[in-house]
C-alpha cells in the first residue's frame, strides 16, 4: 500500500504552530510587517489607488476601490480559510534537490525560499473549517511560480494518501505555472503520481474540493486541479492548460478578453461555482457539513468496500 | 533488457531527429505489428480527432486495443492529423477505447509521438487540461494491462496522457520531456539558441530516463519484429497477474518517482 511513513511518523510531522509568527518575516510588500508597515501605502495593480496594507488586509486582500484580487501566499490562505489555530502542518521539512544538476537550479531554490519563507511551493496539513476536519494543500506562487517539482508532488500525494486512510476530505488551493522544468521528467510524472492518489482517495468515497486561484495552468491544470468532486474558483483567475502567449503566438491572433478567465471557464462547463474571497470560508464550511453527514451514514458500508488499497 | 543507444549523440540532435520527417509514424508500427487492425472513431461527446488513431487488432494471436498519436507522412496527411497534436476529443476517444478494452480485458498498447497537446482557443475551451487529467486518473484504475511506447516525440502532458501505463518503453532515438528544449531555453535564458544546453539539462533521452528508472525498456530502432515479440512477451507476463496485483504495481511504479 502506498502510504509510507506518514501514519507512524504523524506526531513528528505535524507541527502545530502559531501562523502569525511566520508572517513577520515574509518577504513581499503585503506581508512584510516591519514596524510601521501596516500604514505603508501600496498602489493597486489595476486602478492605481493608493491603499494601506491594513486596508487591503481588512478587505480579504481585495482592492476596496476596484475589486482587484491581490495574490495571497499559501500560509495566509490557510489562515484565511481555516479555524483559528486548527492547522497542523505535515511534511514541512521536505526540500528539493537538484537531481538533474540543472544549471542555476540551486540558486533559484535558494531565492524562492528567501522570497516565500517556505521550504517548497506547497503547504500541506490538517485543519478544521467551521469545525469540520479537512486535509488541505495550499500552493504558493512566491515559490518559483508555484511550479510542481518532485517535492510538491510528493507532499500532495502524501496528503491524499493520509486522507484516504483517515477518511478525510481534501481541500486543494491551487496556483501554479505547471511542472517545474528544472526537474525534467521527474517533475512531469508528478502529474501521474498525484492523479492516481486522487483517484484512490475518490474511489474510497472521500470528498475532494478544489479552489482554483490565479493562475492555475500547465501540468497542474492538466492533473489534480481538474479532478475535484467540486471545483471552485476565485473571480478573474486564469485557469487553463496552455499559456496565453503560446496560443497567441501559434495562432497569430489576439485572444478574447475573457479567455481562460474563471468566469469563461465556468461558462465552458469546467467550474462549479465562482466564490468571492470574503465568502470562501463559509462556502467551504457548508460543503464540508453537507458531506460530513453523508460520510457518517456510509461509513459502515464503506468498510466492506475495497478502498483501492 | 537494457540496450545502449548505438552511438552517443548530442541530446538536442535526438530531439531534432525525433521530429524528423522520414520517421516511422504510429501507422507504420500498426501496419507492421498488428494484423486485422480496425480503426474506430469518435469520442462520443463532441467529435473525431484524427491526431489519434485507435482501434483493435491482433498482436500475434493476442487481441489488443491500439491507441497511437499519428503525425502523418505528407503535407495533406499532416494537416489531417493536426501534426500529431491532439485536441481534448482525441484524449477522450483514447479513454473511451481504453475503457472498452477494460471491459473485454484486452491489453492496451499506446504509441506516443507528439510535440504536445494542441494549444488553441477551442482546445482550451473544450477542456484540454481536464481531458489529460481524466486520462491520468482513469488509466491509474484501468483493469487491464497497458504498455506505452514512445516512438518519436514525447512532448510533455500531451504525451503523458497516454503514458500512465504498466510499462513505458522508448525507442532508442526518441525523447520524452517536460518541456521542449526551445521553450525551456526561451523561458530560462531568453534565447532559443541555447536549446542544446536545455536539451542536455532536461535529461530527455531514452538512456537518461532509463538510468533514472522512469522507463522500463529501450527499444532498438527499425526493429519492429523484435518490438512486436517483446510486446507479446510482456503482455503475457502482465496478463498473468491478478487485477489487484496489476493495479498495485502500476500505482507503485509512479508512486516512487521523484522522492
Ligand atoms: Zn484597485
Amino acid at each position: 500500500m502506498g502510504v509510507p511513513n506518514i501514519v507512524d511518523g504523524d506526531t513528528k510531522r505535524c507541527i502545530g504552530m502559531e501562523l502569525k509568527k511566520l508572517f513577520l518575516k515574509a518577504n513581499n510588500e503585503l506581508e512584510n510587517t516591519n514596524g510601521r508597515a501596516k500604514s505603508r501605502k501600496i498602489s493597486c495593480k489595476t486602478c492605481q489607488k493608493k491603499l494601506t496594507v491594513e486596508e487591503i488586509r481588512a478587505n480579504s486582500f481585495v482592492c476596496p476601490a476596484c475589486g482587484y484580487y491581490f495574490p495571497v501566499r499559501a500560509r495566509r490562505r490557510i489562515l484565511m480559510l481555516t479555524d483559528k489555530r486548527s492547522f497542523h502542518e505535515m511534511d514541512r521539512e521536505l526540500v528539493s534537490k537538484n537531481v538533474l544538476e540543472f544549471p542555476e537550479y540551486e540558486e533559484k531554490l535558494q531565492q524562492a525560499m528567501e522570497k516565500s519563507r517556505e521550504n517548497e511551493g506547497v503547504i500541506c496539513g490538517v485543519a478544521t473549517i467551521q469545525g469540520q476536519r479537512v486535509c488541505l494543500f495550499s500552493m504558493d506562487s512566491n515559490f518559483m511560480m508555484g511550479s510542481m517539482g518532485a517535492v510538491v508532488g510528493e507532499k500532495i500525494t502524501r496528503i491524499f494518501e493520509y486522507a484516504t486512510v483517515e477518511h478525510l476530505p481534501v481541500l486543494g488551493i491551487t496556483v501554479s505555472g505547471g511542472a517545474r522544468m528544472q526537474e525534467g521528467m521527474l517533475s512531469l510524472m508528478q502529474m501521474s503520481k498525484v492523479s492516481q492518489a486522487v483517484k484512490r482517495h475518490s474511489k474510497a468515497g472521500n470528498l475532494y474540493v478544489v479552489l482554483l486561484t490565479n493562475p492555475t495552468t500547465g501540468g497542474v491544470d492538466a492533473s489534480f486541479a481538474m479532478l475535484g468532486d467540486i471545483t471552485l474558483a476565485e473571480p478573474g483567475a486564469r485557469v487553463g492548460f496552455a499559456g496565453p502567449r503560446v496560443i497567441e503566438k501559434s495562432l497569430n491572433q489576439a485572444l478574447p478578453k475573457n479567455f481562460q478567465m474563471s468566469e469563461r471557464v465556468l461558462e465552458c462547463g469546467f467550474i462549479d461555482a465562482i466564490v468571492p474571497r470574503n465568502q470562501q470560508k463559509e462556502y467551504l464550511g457548508k460543503i464540508l457539513k453537507l458531506h460530513a453527514r453523508l460520510g457518517e451514514e456510509y461509513r459502515m458500508e464503506e468498510d466492506h468496500v475495497s478502498t483501492g488499497k | 533488457m537494457f540496450r545502449q543507444a548505438s552511438k552517443p549523440q548530442d541530446d538536442y540532435q535526438v530531439v531534432l531527429g525525433a521530429r524528423g520527417e522520414n520517421r516511422s509514424t504510429a501507422k507504420d508500427y500498426i501496419q507492421s505489428m498488428i494484423s486485422d487492425f480496425m480503426e474506430f472513431h469518435g469520442d462520443r461527446y463532441y467529435g473525431e480527432d484524427e491526431a489519434i488513431i485507435a482501434g483493435i487488432g491482433f498482436l500475434g494471436d493476442l487481441p489488443i486495443t491500439v491507441i497511437g498519436i499519428e503525425k502523418g507522412k505528407d503535407t495533406n496527411e499532416r494537416i489531417r492529423h493536426n501534426f500529431g497534436s491532439a485536441h481534448p476529443e482525441g484524449y477522450r476517444k483514447a479513454l473511451r477505447l481504453m475503457k472498452q478494452a477494460e471491459k473485454f480485458h484486452r491489453p492496451v498498447l499506446c504509441l506516443v509521438d507528439t510535440a504536445g497537446a494542441y494549444c488553441g482557443i477551442d482546445a482550451e475551451e473544450r477542456g484540454q487540461g481536464r481531458a489529460i487529467a481524466d486520462n491520468l486518473a482513469e488509466m491509474a484504475d484501468l483493469k487491464t494491462p497497458m504498455i506505452s511506447v514512445v516512438i518519436g516525440e514525447g512532448g510533455s502532458g500531451g504525451a503523458l496522457a497516454l503514458s500512465h501505463t504498466d510499462r513505458i518503453w522508448m525507442m532508442e532515438d526518441a525523447y520524452f520531456s517536460v518541456v521542449s528544449p526551445e521553450s525551456c531555453a526561451n523561458i530560462l535564458w531568453k534565447s532559443t539558441e541555447k536549446a542544446d544546453v536545455a536539451a542536455k539539462a532536461l535529461g530527455l533521452t531514452a538512456n537518461r530516463l532509463y538510468e533514472m528508472g522512469l522507463i522500463e525498456k529501450i527499444c532498438r530502432k527499425g526493429k519492429m519484429k523484435e518490438l512486436s515479440e517483446n510486446l507479446k512477451k510482456e503482455f503475457r507476463l502482465l496478463l498473468a497477474k491478478s487485477v489487484e496485483e496489476l493495479l498495485e504495481e502500476r500505482y507503485q511504479r509512479f508512486r516512487k518517482i521523484g522522492y
